[in-house]
């Protein structure tokens, strides 16, 4: 077929996207899908242990022993009393004798109890979680008010409770920035044989006196696009099965220990972005070791 | 014995200098040693010798796609080891090659192809567009413009490849076995269009071990042995 010179329109430097470009999408998607699902792991998993935290903390306990001739009612009701005047505590409410023994009853069984154990009584506090009242705090109240009672602030358990969950989150970050390290050494490794393999077209722009500059411009811009379109596949399939979560397993998440929450599916969004830079930044420097390789440097 | 410098043709600038050059690929032995020759502006030159002399890596040095190991290579009258990086595409830009597996860029047409050097010498189109099928027409392939280089003949192609290398105008044009897979009439009319081109002006280097396409043409030639420079001179 002959062509008008006059209506001829520069073809593209560079060859069409072929299968070795399809394939160098899907890697980088998968990567990139692996990277968001364990960002999303770990801000669920930090999630779960500040949740973990804060129930722990939010709340005390106080055992009350009557004293003399005071009955246990009585007791716990001045205890309850006198916790609900301290500062930080949001609520001080005595259990009822029968919900006491109940506690007791995986313990010792539902018939064991004598009617006429005396079981100590409890009077459950909440705390107020900006700024909770110490248990010291609360042992003052208790002692002015002249009631014989001991303050369990959970402090014991709360300490291996906070560790074990700081150490779950930074795990979750850990796996997270690993994979994403992993992602983008793939990427490097993955763009350097996409370019490989079109060393026969950077060698004939090269030897027909293109700038370095311009040639790895070709190949950046190129692998730039695809990195992109892999995060945005990738990203987004991780983003979607985030919200599905979010969506079967209500604010609760489809299990305790990953509490999702919608505005985790935007930990997606910088995913394209990455793997783009990533593949650019691999594309440039590989085309120009190339090519100083093509000089006999 | 380091041979005799060939000044092959007296009075201008040589185009090319080579002196005392050795050329390795990494630590291997030397593939060319002790190379010192010169090419005048508008000459044209065979050179030839056996498989495996070094008559690519000769012409390698030439179109600045490797460096010397020892020896000076002077292109245009400038050292090439001083060059800065920055200034090599434009040396190259210089240099036509017509390369042994003519390495054309299957993904564009035949057009395409004969016009990269000058769009890469960022050229306007629309200041080519006459010249690239002026060319194509001269060598032959008016009508095939539009192809594909896969659709091409292998005379196709080395007349496509010769196009591109000339279409930037070169000082030197650099041919690395361009008869080697095409038949003895066609050898002949693609060497009668690198007579044609040195007629114009062009410096011409031919790597060739055809016997009969330099008996024919009678240019000087340069011989080279495992890989020192034997004979050569007008």
């Amino acid at each position: 077929m002959s062509l008008d010179p006059q209506r001829w329109k520069p073809g593209p430097l560079l060859p069409a996207a072929d299968a070795r470009d399809g394939a160098l999408v899907f890697v980088v998607a998968v990567l990139c899908f692996l990277s968001v699902l364990a960002a999303i792991g770990a801000l669920a998993a930090g999630r779960a242990a500040e949740g973990w935290s804060q129930a722990l903390s939010g709340t005390a306990t106080v055992l009350v022993r009557p004293r003399g001739d005071q009955t246990s009612d009585a007791a716990a009701a001045a205890a309850a009393e006198a916790l609900a005047g301290v500062r930080g505590v949001t609520l001080a409410r005595a259990l009822a004798g029968a919900e006491a023994t109940a506690l007791l009853e995986p313990w010792l069984g539902k018939d064991a109890l004598p009617p006429d154990l005396p079981v100590p009584r409890l009077v459950a506090v909440d705390l107020d979680r900006a700024r909770p009242a110490t248990a010291d705090a609360m042992t003052q109240a208790l002692r002015q008010a002249q009631v014989d009672a001991s303050v369990d602030d959970h402090s014991l358990w709360l300490e291996d409770v906070q560790r074990a969950a700081g150490l779950a989150r930074w795990a979750a970050v850990g796996v997270a920035a690993l994979v994403a390290l992993a992602a983008a050494a793939v990427t490097v490794l993955a763009t350097r044989a996409a370019l490989a393999a079109r060393r026969e077209v950077l060698e004939v722009l090269h030897l027909s006196g293109a700038r370095p500059g311009m040639i790895a411009g070709l190949f950046e811009r190129r692998f730039a696009l695809m990195g992109a379109a892999a995060g945005l596949f990738g990203g987004g399939a991780a983003a979607m099965i985030a919200l599905s979560a979010r969506l079967a397993g209500g604010s609760g998440g489809i299990s305790p220990v990953t509490p999702v929450a919608w505005a985790d599916a935007l930990a997606a969004v910088p995913a394209p972005l990455a793997a783009g830079l990533v593949a650019a930044l691999a594309a440039r420097l590989a085309a120009l070791n190339l090519l100083r390789s093509m000089s006999g440097a | 014995m380091r041979p005799e410098a060939l000044l092959l043709e007296a009075g201008a600038e040589p185009v090319v200098r080579f002196d005392g050059v050795a050329m390795r690929y990494g630590r291997a032995p030397e593939t060319l040693s002790d190379i010192a020759f010169s090419l005048a502006p508008g000459s044209f030159h065979f050179i030839t010798g056996p498989s495996g002399a070094g008559k690519s890596s000769l012409l390698k040095l030439i179109y600045l796609a490797h460096r010397p190991s020892r020896g000076s290579v002077e292109l245009f009258g400038r050292d090439v080891s001083v060059v800065a990086e920055r200034d090599m595409p434009m040396l190259r830009r210089r240099i036509g090659v017509i390369f042994q597996d003519v390495r054309l860029l299957e993904h564009l047409s035949v057009f395409d192809n004969a016009a990269l050097p000058l769009r890469i010498a960022n050229r306007k189109p629309a200041a080519y567009r006459g010249d690239v099928a002026e060319l194509l027409a001269w060598v032959g392939l008016g009508e095939r413009m539009h192809a594909l280089p896969a659709t091409l003949s292998g005379g196709e192609k080395q007349r496509l490849a010769i196009a591109r290398a000339v279409v930037g105008r070169p000082d030197i044009l650099l041919a690395d076995e361009p008869t080697g897979n095409v038949d003895h009439p066609m050898a002949l009319r693609i060497l009668r269009l690198f007579v044609e081109l040195n007629r114009l002006g062009t410096t011409v280097l031919i790597a060739t071990h055809d016997e009969e396409l330099m008996a024919h043409a009678r240019r000087p030639v340069l011989r080279l042995e495992g890989g020192r420079l034997t004979e050569g001179g007008s």
